[in-house]
């Protein structure tokens, strides 16, 4: 083999061939093109006619480049040259491949797997035993050495983690290595604690060669709130240059569409290896977030879950009974309102009322004693984790709460009565607020000056009271204090939630305060104690790729297990559920960096890329192929046989052959799309869809996949065009079945819908359509079609099927048709809307609550708008049914009471398409004399 | 062979030679009835049923020939002429030879075929104008049965090379269509003019030419053979020969012309790649001048 760069040649001696070429210049300048005979009748004007030039007897020299070009690459094809030749791998033995397997090998799997492919190939090649591990799914022993075909068949099934190896395991693994056998490693580029221990263990037994590419890593640290925003930390390796990338955090809509909430940029300055994510979002949004995840790189650790940690809170307001009624401002609750309306669900009701609701803080507003049995209720409450937070006022001061011993529910004990300062009885000037002590959740919150204490309650000195106190006044007194409770804990505000005793309430000081207080009380990562002894259930698990995968097969995890936040084949990341709460276990922990595995400079580091071999002889023959029909068109160009259609022909062929297969591939494609609308390009498509849907009124139905019940759609929505066209205004075109998760609703104001058992629940994106169909005023008509034996909501499949389909709709409270219903006069006076069942269990709009009877009219004044959907199972599509004729095709009833059946569900059919096209005009009043009238009233 | 075949042999020959008759014989037709003839006398005084003016009698008038009606209304006689309404002969003479069996393109017609369509709408046009039509060796006569046996004797293909017209059988003073390239040695064709116009036959010549011969579109290394095969010629560059055979072509008709000239004859020149209904105007228009 002659090597030459990047290229080689496997028959080297017949380029030799190369140095007949001057020869076969000789040769082919010596041959000028044959002639053509022709018969000509104006011979006899031609005769003794001289050629000027005789030069054309030989080649012209571009056609004899041509052809000495197109035999030198046949010579250089047959001499069997190969691009990037494969230098083969020496060695023998038993040979190990090994890969990290991690989350961080899930981008670019394909790559590794491939190089892994070609390196288990080899060593079959070489006859080598050879064995395949993953570092994230050990075997419980030694590797296996087997055949390198044997060991291809796992390849498959070996794939990246959603976590990284543990050091324990592969520390316990590496004990059992036995014999010598060489390793290939497949790195993933990260440094472990493991990677060195696992070396020195491999290189004892045989050779190691790393295979690693240098590629930029992102992960994802958990997110925790930061001073009131969500701080998500992005971690990279390598750590280089500046580097921009979008963190999103994703959560469901309330449309209950996960979507996008928000995002962020993460911004790596040169050299850091970290970037703060800031979300600084409504709690209304960031109640959603479900996970944030680097956009764009989808591996486990670029994405973290968010868990109940992210949850806007709730909080009950209890405010001791009022006696004074209509002072808003002196409500004892009215700040707290004010401050905490925005940030926390509040919930108002009876101690037992809102413990039965679980909330995250009870705020009790000068209450001093609770009743007997809710004493224990919240004592329980507050253990379980629930904050207390109280505040003084006149009762509390005057009842003899925790005078003598400490009260469960008061953090300390308090003097009888409390104390004045500054007022026109008393000593002294209003005091102001110390600045807050470093152990204070309140460090760091500006004092403003203009906070004064005018009143308080006044804690008993006591053993304990110096670490209760959170903050206090400039004279030393305690202003809050708190203390734990078992898993919660209780703080005491000394003075009023309103601005009797003090003017804290009114500062912002107030709000920063509540905010510091339930910010710090929310479920940090737990530790091993608190979870000891708990079961954790994996609800949603993420894969390798990040990809979340609601999951309840795994069996639960056990509390202390999840306290070590490192996930691994028995704790795979994801969202674990318990009692009470939801866990996240992410595959990056909080304290995890990135850092690129460095290998000692012995150890060999091969790239990733598989460079393939290449054998060019084809390409290098089909260039003298391409060379030699360019000579067959040159020559017959200079030989004046390139004329004519034939000129056309030879041109398009070389043009094609040229240019290529793709592009006559690209013709051919292109060739059916001139004929059908199939394939035409998808905007023509829509737009001629939607020209032929808007140009007239269209009735269409939801095709269901059965075909005999879209028949009878069809064929429903045909009579009942029918009849539209023959008896109003409106003159439709023909019906047409539409597909919900292809075609645009909103050109058709009504969809029927006929509800099978087996129908496919539509996807998210058609239920978005729907939805936006729905709140645009478009009308679905769901027709059940069982009304003959199942009521409305009672068990029939298609019912079942209905409830189904109709959940993720958005549609308004639903009533029976009421019997001033506007569908009952929008064109005929009716009744009764029969299909081919008498059915009266029809469900429409319900009408607004205060909608009331007037005097003298003898209908409501209702929903203004359409009913965004008509629901019942009359099989209206049945009756409806007609030929293009007119001529019924399914019986409706028997004789002449069927008929009137028919014609009577024929009226609703078009009663229903007035009302959608002319929404509430007969529901006007204005109608009310001609309506008397015709109702013969 | 048997005997019984003999029919049957004789039959498939004629019909294959009478095949080719039908479609030119219609097409022929077809072509005339583009013309209008309408009432067309020769807009003279001369022998006929029509008529044509008064002029006042002469000496030489009988008597019995003068118009009393109209000599009663003056002082002079009149004597009422009739429109000349004489039979002419025409000879129409398509070229036969191998020359005109050439037809560049599959899509074009041959020469021969174009020149005999072209003479055979000239003769049913004449032949309805009550005109007596022949061939060179067919003597004229009128109506449609000498039509067919123009037709018929159409569907016979010469020999030689290059063809020219042969004016001996012609009458005097009749009249003469020829048609044919006229690539062949002009000398006979001139003796042809000349002879005949020596004998007051005047008429038309038609160059009928293929579009390939007018513009010469050939290149590269070509031997060149007539028809015949009698003559070559090789050339190792056609397209330099183009300008050269061109203006030999050129002046070719430029002696058509003149010839056509000195011989108060007419002479167009048309090709094949045209379509033929004003061909066949300017042939009718050409025989009617002197008619």
């Amino acid at each position: 083999m002659l090597t030459l760069g990047p290229i080689a040649f496997t028959a080297p001696w017949l380029l030799l061939g190369l140095a007949a070429l001057p020869i076969l210049w000789l040769l082919l300048r010596a041959v000028p093109p044959a002639p053509i005979r022709r018969r000509f009748p104006g011979v006899a004007l031609l005769l003794g006619l001289r050629d000027d030039e005789s030069q054309s007897d030989r080649t012209p020299w571009w056609l004899l480049l041509l052809r000495m070009v197109a035999a030198a690459l046949v010579i250089l094809g047959f001499a069997g040259p190969l691009l990037n030749p494969q230098t083969e791998r020496t060695g023998s033995g038993p040979l190990l491949i090994l890969t990290d397997a991690s989350w961080a090998d899930a981008r670019g799997w394909p790559d590794r797997s491939a190089r892994i492919e070609a390196l288990l190939v080899e060593a079959g090649r070489a006859g080598r035993p050879t064995a395949l591990v993953a570092l994230t799914d050990l075997p419980p022993g030694a590797p296996e050495f087997r055949a390198a075909e044997a060991t291809l068949l796992d390849l498959p099934s070996t794939g990246p983690a959603p976590f990284a190896p543990g050091f324990d395991e592969v520390m316990a693994w590496s004990e059992t290595f036995e014999g010598s056998f060489d390793t290939y490693w497949i790195s993933d580029g990260l440094d472990r604690e493991s990677r060195d221990p696992l070396l020195t263990a491999l290189r004892d037994r045989g050779d190691v060669t790393v295979f690693q590419s240098p590629r930029r890593t992102l992960a994802l640290r958990p997110a925790r709130f930061d001073a009131g925003d969500i701080l998500v930390e992005a971690i990279r390796t390598p750590v280089g240059d500046a580097f921009e990338t979008e963190v999103a955090a994703i959560g469901l809509d309330p449309a209950g569409i996960e979507r996008r909430l928000a995002t962020a940029p993460a911004i790596f300055e040169p050299g850091e290896g970290t970037a703060e994510v800031v979300f600084d979002l409504p709690p209304e949004l960031r109640n959603r977030i479900s996970r944030f995840e680097v956009t764009g790189i989808s591996t486990a650790g670029a994405v973290t879950l968010a868990d109940d940690a992210l949850r806007r809170r709730e909080v009950a307001l209890i405010a001791g009974s009022n006696e004074r009624e209509g002072l808003e401002l002196l409500s004892p609750t009215h700040y707290l309102e004010q401050a905490l309306a925005p940030v926390a669900d509040l919930i108002d009701g009876t101690i037992s009322d809102v413990l039965l609701a679980n909330p995250d803080v009870i705020i009790l507003a000068d209450v001093a004693g609770l009743a007997a049995g809710e004493d224990e209720a919240v004592q329980e409450w507050i253990e379980a984790g629930g904050l207390l937070v109280r505040f003084a006022g006149p009762r509390l001061a005057g009842s003899d709460l925790a005078r003598t011993e400490e009260h469960p529910l008061l953090p300390v004990r308090l003097r009888a009565g409390g104390r004045s300062v500054g007022g026109a009885m008393s000593w002294g000037e209003p005091k102001a607020l110390a600045p807050f002590e470093e152990d204070s959740p309140f460090f760091g919150l500006d004092v403003p000056d203009d906070v004064s204490v005018t009143a308080q309650v006044v804690a008993q000195p006591d053993p304990t009271l110096a670490q209760r106190v959170i903050a206090q006044l400039s004279d030393g007194t305690p202003l809050v204090t708190r203390k734990p409770l078992g898993e919660g804990q209780v703080v005491l505000f000394h003075v009023t939630a309103n601005a009797e005793w003090s003017s804290l309430p009114l500062s912002g000081l107030f709000v920063d305060m509540l905010e510091r207080l339930a910010v710090s009380t929310r479920p940090a990562a737990p530790t091993v104690e608190d979870l000891a002894g708990t079961i954790w259930v994996p609800e949603l698990v993420l894969d390798a790729r990040g990809n979340l995968e609601r999951i309840d097969t795994l069996t639960g995890v056990e509390g202390e297990r999840i306290a070590t936040a490192r996930p691994g084949p028995d704790l795979l990341p994801g969202l674990y559920t318990g009692e009470d709460r939801r866990l996240a276990v992410n595959a990056v922990a909080s304290d995890d960096v990135l850092s690129p595995a460095l290998w000692p400079s012995d150890v060999t580091v091969e790239g990733l890329e598989l460079t393939s071999e290449t054998d060019l002889k084809g390409w290098i023959l089909a260039g003298a192929l391409a060379l030699l029909l360019a000579d067959i068109v040159a020559s017959l160009a200079l030989s004046g046989r390139l004329r004519g259609p034939r000129a056309g022909i030879a041109v398009v062929l070389a043009a094609l052959f040229l240019t290529g297969a793709p592009e006559a591939a690209q013709a051919q494609d292109t060739a059916p799309a001139l004929g059908g609308a199939e394939s035409a390009g998808p905007d023509a498509d829509d737009d001629l869809f939607a020209i032929s849907a808007t140009r007239e009124v269209i009735l269409a139905h939801v095709l269901t996949g059965d075909a005999r019940v879209d028949q009878i759609a069809e064929e429903g929505l045909l009579g009942l065009s029918i009849a539209l066209f023959r008896r109003t205004a409106v003159e439709p075109a023909l019906p047409v079945g539409i597909d919900i998760e292809e075609d645009e609703l909103a050109f058709f104001p009504i969809l029927y819908w006929p509800v099978t058992a087996g129908q496919p629940i539509p996807s998210r994106e058609a239920y978005a359509k729907l939805n936006r169909y729905l709140r645009s005023g478009g009308m679905i008509v769901f027709d059940t079609r069982d009304a003959d034996m199942a009521g409305f909501g009672s068990g029939s499949p298609e019912g079942r099927k209905l409830q189904a389909l109709a959940r993720p709709l958005d549609i308004p409270p639903i009533a029976p048709i009421p019997e001033d219903h506007v569908l009952t006069r929008t064109f005929y006076l009716l009744q009764d809307f029969p299909g081919r069942y008498a059915s009266r269990d029809i469900w429409v709009e319900a009408s607004p609550p205060d909608a009331e009877l007037a005097e003298g009219m003898p209908f409501r004044d209702l929903n203004d708008g359409v009913t965004p959907v008509v629901i019942g199972g009359n099989d209206w599509a049945s009756a409806w049914a007609t030929d293009e004729f007119g001529t019924p095709l399914y019986p409706v009833g028997r004789g002449m009471a069927g008929e009137r059946q028919r014609e009577i569900a024929m009226r609703f059919g078009i009663n229903l398409v007035i009302h959608v096209l002319t929404g509430n005009y007969k529901s006007d009043q204005v109608h009310v004399p001609a309506l008397l009238d015709r109702l013969g009233q | 062979m048997t005997e019984a075949d003999a029919p049957l042999q004789l039959r498939s020959g004629a019909e294959a030679l009478a095949a080719p008759l039908p479609p030119l014989l219609a097409e022929a037709e077809h072509l005339a009835r583009n013309v209008h003839m309408g009432e067309h006398g020769r807009r003279r005084a001369g022998l006929g049923d029509l008529f044509w003016q008064y002029r006042p009698a002469q000496d030489h008038d009988e008597v019995r020939s003068i118009d009393w009606r109209r000599s009663a209304r003056s002082d002079g006689a009149f004597v009422q002429d009739k429109e000349w309404q004489v039979a002419q002969s025409v000879t129409i003479w398509a070229d036969d030879a191998a020359s005109m069996s050439f037809a560049s393109r599959s899509e074009l017609h041959s020469k021969a075929y174009r020149a005999r369509l072209l003479g055979l709408a000239t003769a049913i046009l004449l032949s309805r104008g009550g005109e007596r039509v022949g061939l060179p060796d067919l003597p004229p006569r009128s109506g449609r049965a000498q039509i067919a046996r123009m037709a018929a004797r159409f569907t016979e293909d010469g020999t030689g090379d290059y063809g020219h017209p042969d004016a001996r059988g012609m009458a005097s003073h009749s009249r003469a269509l020829f048609l044919s390239d006229f690539l062949g040695p002009l000398e006979p064709v001139e003796e042809a003019l000349t002879s005949a116009a020596d004998r007051g036959v005047h008429g038309a010549i038609v160059q009928v030419l293929d579009p390939a011969e007018e513009a010469f579109p050939f290149d590269g290394r070509t031997i060149f053979e007539s028809m015949g095969g009698t003559f070559v010629h090789e050339t190792l560059k056609a397209g330099d020969l183009r300008e050269r055979y061109i203006q030999r072509l050129a002046e070719r008709k430029e002696r058509l012309l003149a010839l056509s000239r000195l011989t108060g004859w007419q002479f167009l020149s048309h090709h094949t790649g045209d379509p033929a209904a004003p061909a066949l105007m300017w042939i009718f228009n050409a025989m009617e001048r002197r008619l």
